[in-house]
């Protein structure tokens, strides 16, 4: 159906200043962390960038950006793999408990995260096991790897059984289809999936608050240090974990539609 | 070929069906068992009773469960009121601007949900980013924003932004285009068109982000610690507390058990009803 040039244009300005708006926080802690006061008013009277200097040579700052970095790798590596062969029983074969299982899979993801790592923290009290940086790592999965199957299962939906068939009739193994057809084909969304995954570890909180123990993840402190104790590296360390995302993001995006583009090219000389 | 794909089926569910089994329902089985245990006992082996939940009741644990779903509803009734036109706009009109749209919320979901609370105190606090800047050119003075049931509704809103949005734009461009042409050229109003087709078709993806961001925002607790300060507590508040600073598990537990009866029987309830497959991709 048209819409009228007004319609439209009402919705783009509507669009428009939402964005605004959710970027607000994000401007806030980003100018703030170049204020050269220790004790943060706007408007902000001298600008420095002490405090990120302070945060690389911090020793605290390098740890904990560690831990979360470990975290996050280990969370995306286990979700993407456990999210491909998820992905694959949610969107591509029909098998008889799909149904249930779609649902079942996804149920984590409606949990509040806090119980989820509370309930974690009882459990690993029950089976002995002490919380440390790597039972975060459990806690992530637990809504992390729903999500990452989540994601290539969307990219499996739109894909042909008939090229797995075809291999098949010709002899292929399950690994070799595995590896020449379905790998391939599901590529993007591996990586989207490996890419949410890593950002929702490495910004995750909630999760992390009750299953690091004595650890700390980067949000964990910068939680901490807003409750409590406030130190003027709050906001530096929030923008360089901010800055960090948004490269990332931008080099999954990147990567996307380079892969688009090689497959055009690639169909283009097929035909 | 059936069977094969049974198999193939099965195979693949099992490593995240056992990861699941051993790290979400496994830990809240155990939730469940320490919830009747007598209060402030380490392990399982007492007798089980009801006391935990019967405190519940005496020591109006109930006020911060009310607070905490009250609260959700209005962050949810509001979010559907915002996400609508946008996501009206990224699935029928604005074309290739949606994807910005897209890739710009994303990116607000991978910033530390912390962090761009703590940028929301920074801007609406006394002397902040809007106030003192207001303060500066005008020379008016206002007292700080922050610390209020509103603001809070509005932090939950905030937080919980893409999880309405998204679901809405899918469930929206579920509605096709020629039966929305249809019921025009029969003369139907716009706004009837939008009760008696837009809504309805749309429903899967009304339901999965309500849904979503309702029980996101019963559980959460870093909006009402920073933005409204000791203004009300919340369910989730009180849970950490029993078993922070009250060391008492079993009563952390049966408060856990009752927001996770809740938040699971709608879950339970709307996925239920849901034809995922419809909402992901068409089969052919």
């Amino acid at each position: 159906m048209p819409h009228k040039p007004l319609t439209r244009a009402a919705l783009l300005i509507y669009g428009i200043v939402t964005l605004i708006v959710l970027y607000v926080p994000i401007a806030a802690v980003t100018f703030a962390s170049f204020s050269k006061a220790r004790y943060l008013s706007f408007p902000i009277k001298r600008y420095t960038a002490q405090w990120y200097e302070k945060a690389f040579e911090s020793s605290t700052v390098t740890g904990l950006i560690t831990t979360s970095l470990k975290v996050a790798i280990i969370v995306m590596l286990v979700s993407v793999v456990v999210g491909f062969f998820g992905a694959l029983a949610f969107a591509r074969y029909r098998w008889r408990f799909r149904g249930v299982f779609q649902k079942f899979v996804l149920l984590p993801i409606f949990f509040p995260q806090t119980v989820l790592g509370l309930a974690l923290l009882m459990w690993f009290n029950a089976i002995d096991v002490i919380p440390t940086w790597q039972t975060a790592i459990v806690a992530h999965l637990v809504w992390i790897a729903p999500i990452a199957t989540l994601v290539i299962a969307i990219r499996a939906y739109s894909f042909d059984p008939a090229l797995e068939e075809a291999a098949r009739d010709m002899g292929a193994s399950y690994w070799q289809i595995l590896r020449e057809i379905t790998l391939p084909l599901l590529w993007p969304g591996v990586v989207s999936a490996g890419l949410f995954a890593f950002l929702l570890s490495w910004g995750n909180f909630p999760l992390s608050l009750f299953t690091t123990g004595a650890d700390l993840t980067l949000p964990e402190w910068l939680y901490a240090k807003m409750v409590s104790g406030y130190s003027p590296l709050v906001p530096s360390v929030g923008s360089l974990t901010v800055l960090m995302s948004v490269l990332l993001v931008l080099v999954g995006l990147t990567f996307v539609w380079w892969s688009g583009r090689r497959r055009k090219a690639m169909l283009s000389q097929d035909s | 070929m059936e069977r094969i794909e049974e198999r193939q089926g099965l195979l693949s569910a099992l490593p995240i069906l056992v990861i699941m089994a051993l790290i979400f329902l496994a830990p809240l089985l155990v939730v469940a068992a320490f919830a009747f245990m007598p209060p402030k006992v380490f392990d399982l082996a007492h007798l089980p009773n009801f006391d935990n939940f019967l405190v519940f009741f005496e020591q109006g644990y109930y006020t911060s469960l009310l607070w905490s779903l009250g609260m959700a509803f209005a962050a949810t009734f509001i979010l559907f009121l915002l996400c609508y036109p946008l996501a009206y706009g990224m699935a029928k009109v604005f074309g290739r601007f949606s994807l910005v749209i897209t890739i710009a919320v994303v990116i607000t979901l991978f910033v530390s949900e912390n962090i761009r609370l703590f940028g929301w105190v920074l801007t609406l606090m006394k002397g902040g980013m809007l106030l003192g800047h207001l303060k500066a050119w005008t020379g008016l003075e206002v007292d700080g924003l922050l610390y209020n049931v509103p603001v809070i509704v509005l932090g939950l809103a905030y937080a919980y932004f893409p999880f309405m949005l998204f679901p809405l734009a899918q469930g929206i461009s579920m509605v096709p285009d020629d039966v929305r042409q249809a019921a025009s050229d029969l003369g139907a109003s716009r706004w009837r068109i939008l009760w008696e087709i837009d809504l309805p078709l749309a429903m899967p993806g009304i339901m999965v982000g309500s849904l979503l961001t309702f029980v996101l925002a019963a559980g959460a607790m870093a909006e009402t610690k920073l933005l409204g300060g000791q203004a009300v507590i919340v369910m989730a508040d009180e849970i950490e507390t029993a078993f922070t600073y009250g060391q008492n598990w079993p009563l952390g537990s049966a408060l856990a058990l009752i927001l996770i009866l809740i938040i699971g029987a709608l879950a339970v309830f709307a996925l239920s009803r849901i034809d995922l497959d419809g909402i992901m991709g068409r089969r052919r």
